[in-house]
């Protein structure tokens, strides 16, 4: 048994190598992405999202040149992951963080990252003014419908009748509301540029966020405007599922309050 | 050559921001500091400088959060309410060390209070106001001419000790008309490169700007270190004015607006036979403790007046450690005191202990 641990520890927690020179190199983990363990649980979306930015990032060869917002929540260690150049915010602020860092440096790419709570409920004020203001920004939001890192508690965006720590009932619409369509919402706001809702919840559903992720990026050199980004997450310990059924939620539940797919796109030039 | 003006202590104080090579401010309308983003969303543009209208305090503490980070000056100014909803931003850049200038033109409170002058910020600028062991350095000045000068000083103090600095003022202050002279400065322009997020080269590892230690021992440290800076800030950068002290029987203690009422009552005191000197504190953190202490001793009694209840009267007090009588006089709510009121309470003093 403890031999066991000792042969856990020592070699299958290295990178795999190949062996064979003959084989190609088809993936490879992104360079700017630190190598190190995530502290999400199995089953989450972070760490898949994460690396999908980094990828993007890579991808661009924009290292040097992006700089990210960390919100408070489940991805407040975002910067322990994301080798570039990081802000950790105050609850809610990260785009009024981004908007300062981007205005200073408009070459730059400045994107957030936030989760639910931290965007749609303390912090949609700042996210709401940054976007009017059509500021240059990516933002990342990540609905997962719950607050992750209090473990559990309801969002603006839990589902009618969703069962968390503090709807133990189910979400009362006529006491909380209706869950808020952070994307809809932003959508009509001119100085959105791009939004899109998207998940990674299937190998079809990471590539069409990867290349929403791509697009954000690459508008922030047109200087139109403000992307927003929302990604229906994986949270299966707070959903108190496991991984698959968290997979299978989405696809059956949250898609109905949070149906996928671009909701702005840019108009073509006349 | 420096060039004289005649202007409003607001306007001084955005004149001198933008001499300073602020490269970015950010504000919300708050009376009686509006002119302070006036000023700056006219000029700045000139200068191809950063000036927004944030959408609350809120959000332009968090905007001088960012551009701090970034490697650069950065400043904002509100007044007492909204100089609140700062705090918790405040925090995070004292936590993460980010050099920045925060001026907080004070109004009498509590709550929406008035926006006639006052002094009852003192405890929050001074003694934390947000959460969590932290300090600013707090400026204070007296006079159109310190709110210009302050902005330098204030600068140069954040970016040297890697703090957010607090100018506080007062409605009074930020309001009045005075002549003001700008002597040529040069912004030092230190190299921020080590721990600035302006995007990662091949050449160095990443940089992070962030408050948050979440293992214990970490974060013990870090206080430590905190610690530390303002113990070096206190030994190095305590600033006050003294007048009349040499022969001083009573002093005078008081800073900002009430000083200057106190230097008069002090001269017309003095008129009467009266031996009193006058203290103003011009850094509020640090406080001058060890030049009241040493004072302590020639004293027979110390007055202590400010526009509020009483708060820098409880730091006098830690000062002298009982050693000559310390009294309060204060008024509040926006009403000033005139220079014969402080006579008065002075005279009350001096007869109190004859007749002990």
């Amino acid at each position: 048994m403890q031999a066991e641990e000792q042969l856990l520890t020592a070699e299958s927690l290295q990178a795999p190598v190949c062996r064979d020179e003959e084989y190609d190199v088809v993936y490879h983990r992104p360079t700017t992405l630190v190598d190190t363990n995530m502290h999400y649980c199995p089953g989450c979306a972070h760490s898949l999202v994460h690396k999908l930015i980094m990828e993007v990032v890579e991808e661009m060869d924009i290292q040097d040149k992006t700089i990210g917002i960390a919100p408070v929540g489940c991805s407040v260690f975002a910067y322990d992951y994301m080798n570039i150049d990081m802000q950790e915010a105050a609850h809610g602020r990260a785009a009024a963080v981004a908007t300062a860092v981007k205005r200073l440096m408009p070459d730059k790419y400045v994107f957030s990252y936030q989760g639910d709570g931290d965007l749609a409920a303390i912090g949609i004020a700042e996210t709401l003014h940054a976007i009017n203001r059509g500021e240059n920004i990516l933002i990342v939001f990540m609905n997962n419908a719950v607050y992750g890192m209090t473990s559990g508690q309801m969002a603006p965006t839990t589902l009618a009748g969703m069962k968390t720590t503090t709807s133990p009932y189910g979400r009362d619409i006529s006491s909380y509301g209706a869950p808020i369509k952070v994307a809809e919402l932003m959508a009509n706001l001119p100085g959105a540029y791009y939004v899109t809702r998207q998940a990674v919840n299937s190998a079809h559903a990471v590539r069409r966020t990867k290349k929403a992720l791509q697009n954000a990026f690459q508008y922030q050199q047109l200087h139109k405007g403000t992307c927003l980004v929302e990604i229906i997450g994986n949270c299966p310990s707070n959903w108190r599922m496991t991984p698959l059924e968290a997979s299978k939620f989405i696809d059956e539940e949250m898609i109905k309050t949070f149906p996928l797919g671009d909701i702005k796109v840019p108009q073509a030039e006349s | 050559m420096t060039a004289v003006k005649l202007m409003k202590g607001n306007d001084a104080l955005a004149e001198a921001a933008i001499q300073a090579g602020c490269d970015a401010y950010f504000g919300y309308p708050i009376t009686p500091q509006s002119e302070v983003l006036e000023y700056l969303s006219r000029e700045m543009p000139k200068h191809n400088r950063i000036v927004l209208q944030a959408e609350s305090e809120v959000a332009s503490i968090n905007m001088v959060y960012g551009a701090a980070g970034a490697g650069f000056r950065a400043m904002t100014s509100s007044s007492s309410p909204g100089f609140s909803l700062m705090q918790e931003g405040i925090s995070y850049l004292a936590g993460a060390e980010l050099p920045c200038l925060l001026v907080n033109v004070n109004r009498a409170g509590p709550g929406l209070g008035t926006i006639q002058p006052g002094q009852g910020d003192y405890f929050q600028a001074t003694k934390g106001g947000g959460h969590g062991d932290y300090r600013l350095i707090v400026l204070a000045p007296d006079s159109v001419q310190e709110m210009a000068d302050f902005v330098f000083l204030g600068f140069d103090l954040a970016d040297k000790y890697r703090n957010p600095v607090l100018i506080l003022s007062d409605g009074a202050i930020g309001q009045m008309m005075e002549k003001v002279e700008f002597k040529n400065y040069v912004n030092p322009k230190i190299d921020k490169s080590s721990w600035a997020t302006t995007g990662k080269p091949k050449t160095r590892e990443r940089n992070s700007i962030s408050s948050l230690h979440i293992k214990p021992e970490r974060m013990e440290q870090h206080n430590a270190k905190l610690e530390a800076k303002y113990k070096l800030i206190r030994e190095q950068e305590v600033r006050l004015e003294e007048m009349n002290t040499s022969d001083a029987e009573y002093l005078l203690v008081a800073y900002g607006l009430s000083a200057r009422i106190c230097q008069k009552a002090m001269d017309i005191a003095r008129e009467k036979g009266i031996k009193v000197g006058l203290l103003r504190p011009i850094t509020l953190f640090p406080f001058p403790y060890k030049r009241l202490e040493m004072l302590a001793s020639q004293l027979k009694g110390i007055l202590t007046a400010e526009l509020n209840s009483g708060q820098m009267v409880e730091d006098v007090m830690l000062a002298v450690k009982g050693k000559v009588p310390v009294e309060f006089y204060g008024r509040m709510g926006g009403m000033i005191f005139t220079p014969e009121e402080i006579v008065d309470q002075l005279e009350k003093l001096i007869a109190t202990q004859h007749a002990s």
